[in-house]
C-alpha cells in the first residue's frame, strides 16, 4: 500500500475539518464543516475547482434498476445511458467508479447484461456491491457473484487501496431477518476486523454499501442492524466517508470522524422519509424526473484528508 | 411486531365497475372465499389471516417493487414476486406461520391455521 497521508498528528487534528459540498442541478453549492452547514459563498468555486485539479476523483452511481418500467420511470435504461453520457463528458475524468447496488431490478440475465454494456461501455473500472434487487435470481445471488464476485469474500465484500485511500465494499443485503433492517453479519464483521489491522489511523477510509449504514428511517427499513459494530471498528481513523444508495435521494450526516452520504438513483426517486404511504417509487411530473435522478462525484484532495462530494442531477 | 396497514382497499370501488367484472370473466374459476394476502404499500393485507387446515392462501404483489414471502422458520420461501405476480401455498397443519418479506424484512405477517 502506498500511503500519501502518513502524518498522523496532522490527520487527527484535521478530522473535524471535513468538508462536503453538494452541487444540486443548477450549481448550488454548500458545505458542512464540523457538522455545521456553511453557506455556499464560503467555499468558492475556485477552491472547489482546485480540489478537483490537485486531487483525484471517483464517481458513485447507484440504483440503476435496469428492467424497471413502471410509471415512476418507464425508461430506466435510458436514464442510466444519460447518466453515463454525462460522466463520459466530464472535463476531469474520474479515476474509477463505484456502484452501490440495485444494478438490476429483478436480477435477470438480460438486465445484468444491459447494465454491464451501458456502464462498462464508458471504459472506467467499476467496483460494485449488490443491492437486494441483485440477489433475487433463482440461485439467490449466484448470478451476481458469477459476474461481480471475483476476488471478493463471502457474499461479495472486499477492499482495495487507491491513491492512499482505503476503500471497503460491504454487503448488507443478505440473510435479512424478520423484523430487521440491513445486515452485515458476523462473518463480514470478522473479516473487517482483519482487513483494518494493517491500515494506519491516518489513512482516509471510504466505506460503501447499498443500504445506509446509519438509521435514516427504520420504519421503512432504511438502516442496518449491525452497522454500529462496523462503525466502532472505524473509530480510530481520522477520516471515514460512508457512501450508500437504496433510498434514491440525498441524505447526509456528519458524526465525529464519519461523514455519511447517500446518492440519488439513476432510475426513479423515492419519497422523503414518512412523507408517503410507503417507500415505493415516486411518480413525479415528467419534467421533474431528471432533477431527482443523478450521480455523485467524490474528490480526494492530495495531501489532505478532506473528501468533497458533489452531487449532480440528470436535469 | 405486526404492523397493521392503515390503507385498506383504497381505490377499489373506483376500479370495480369495469375492471373487476372483466377480471372475473377472464380469470380461471376460483372459490369466492379463497383467501388472499395482498402486498400493497410495503405491507401484507391482512397482516393476520386465519384459515382452516387445507386452505390455499394466495399472496399477490400489487406494488411497483418486487417482494418475497419467506417463513420466519424457513419452512417456505417464494420466488421474487414482481408487480402482479402471485404465490399460492397450501396450509395443511394447524399452527401459527409467521412470515416476512425477504427483501424488506420490516414487512411482516402471520397465517393462523386453526380447525
Amino acid at each position: 500500500m502506498n500511503h500519501h497521508h502518513d502524518n498522523e498528528a496532522d490527520g487527527i487534528s484535521r478530522r473535524h475539518a471535513l468538508e462536503c459540498m453538494i452541487w444540486a442541478g443548477t450549481g448550488v453549492l454548500w458545505t458542512i464543516s464540523a457538522g455545521v452547514p456553511v453557506s455556499l459563498s464560503l467555499l468558492g468555486a475556485a477552491e472547489a475547482a482546485e480540489a478537483m485539479a490537485t486531487g483525484f476523483t471517483f464517481l458513485q452511481i447507484s440504483d440503476s434498476h435496469i428492467g424497471f418500467d413502471k410509471a415512476a420511470n418507464p425508461h430506466a435504461i435510458d436514464t442510466l445511458k444519460e447518466a453515463m453520457g454525462k460522466i463520459q463528458a466530464l472535463p476531469q475524468k474520474p479515476a474509477f467508479m463505484i456502484h452501490t447496488g440495485d444494478i438490476t431490478h429483478l436480477s435477470k440475465a438480460a438486465q445484468f447484461d444491459n447494465a454491464a454494456q451501458i456502464i462498462g461501455g464508458a471504459g472506467f473500472d467499476v467496483h460494485y456491491v449488490p443491492g437486494e434487487h441483485d440477489l433475487i435470481d433463482d440461485g439467490n445471488g449466484q448470478a451476481y457473484l458469477e459476474r461481480y464476485g471475483k476476488g471478493t469474500k463471502g457474499a461479495g465484500w472486499y477492499s482495495f487501496d487507491q491513491n492512499g485511500v482505503h476503500f471497503i465494499g460491504l454487503v448488507n443485503v443478505v440473510n435479512l431477518k424478520a423484523g430487521g433492517l440491513g445486515n452485515l453479519g458476523a462473518d463480514q464483521l470478522a473479516w473487517l476486523v482483519d482487513d483494518l489491522k494493517a491500515v494506519s489511523a491516518s489513512t482516509p477510509i471510504v466505506v460503501f454499501a447499498h443500504i445506509p449504514l446509519w438509521a435514516v428511517y427504520p420504519e421503512w427499513g432504511w438502516g442496518t442492524d449491525d452497522a454500529a459494530q462496523a462503525l466502532a471498528l472505524l473509530k480510530r481513523f481520522g477520516s471515514v466517508t460512508v457512501l450508500n444508495g437504496h433510498i434514491h435521494q440525498i441524505m447526509q450526516k456528519v458524526e465525529g470522524n464519519v461523514t455519511f452520504h447517500t446518492a440519488r438513483s439513476t432510475a426513479f426517486p423515492q419519497p422523503a422519509p414518512g412523507t408517503a404511504a410507503s417507500p415505493g417509487p415516486m411518480t413525479v411530473p415528467a419534467g421533474q424526473l431528471r432533477g431527482l435522478l443523478g450521480t455523485s462525484s467524490v474528490t480526494v484532495k492530495q495531501g489532505g484528508q478532506d473528501l468533497a462530494i458533489i452531487d449532480s442531477t440528470l436535469a | 411486531m405486526i404492523r397493521f396497514p392503515t390503507r385498506l382497499f383504497v381505490g377499489f370501488p373506483v376500479a370495480f365497475s369495469l375492471a373487476a367484472i372483466l377480471a372475473i370473466a377472464s380469470a380461471p374459476l376460483k372459490a369466492a372465499d379463497e383467501p388472499m394476502v395482498k402486498i400493497e404499500n410495503f405491507a401484507f393485507t391482512p397482516a393476520v389471516l386465519t384459515v382452516k387446515p387445507g386452505t390455499v392462501v394466495t399472496f399477490q404483489n400489487d406494488d411497483d417493487i418486487p417482494h418475497l414471502v419467506v417463513a420466519n422458520d424457513g419452512s417456505f420461501r417464494s420466488k421474487a414476486l414482481d408487480t402482479g405476480d402471485t404465490y399460492a401455498l397450501t396450509f395443511t397443519k394447524a399452527g401459527d406461520y409467521a412470515y416476512f418479506c425477504g427483501l424488506h424484512p420490516h414487512m411482516q405477517g402471520r397465517i393462523t391455521v386453526a380447525p
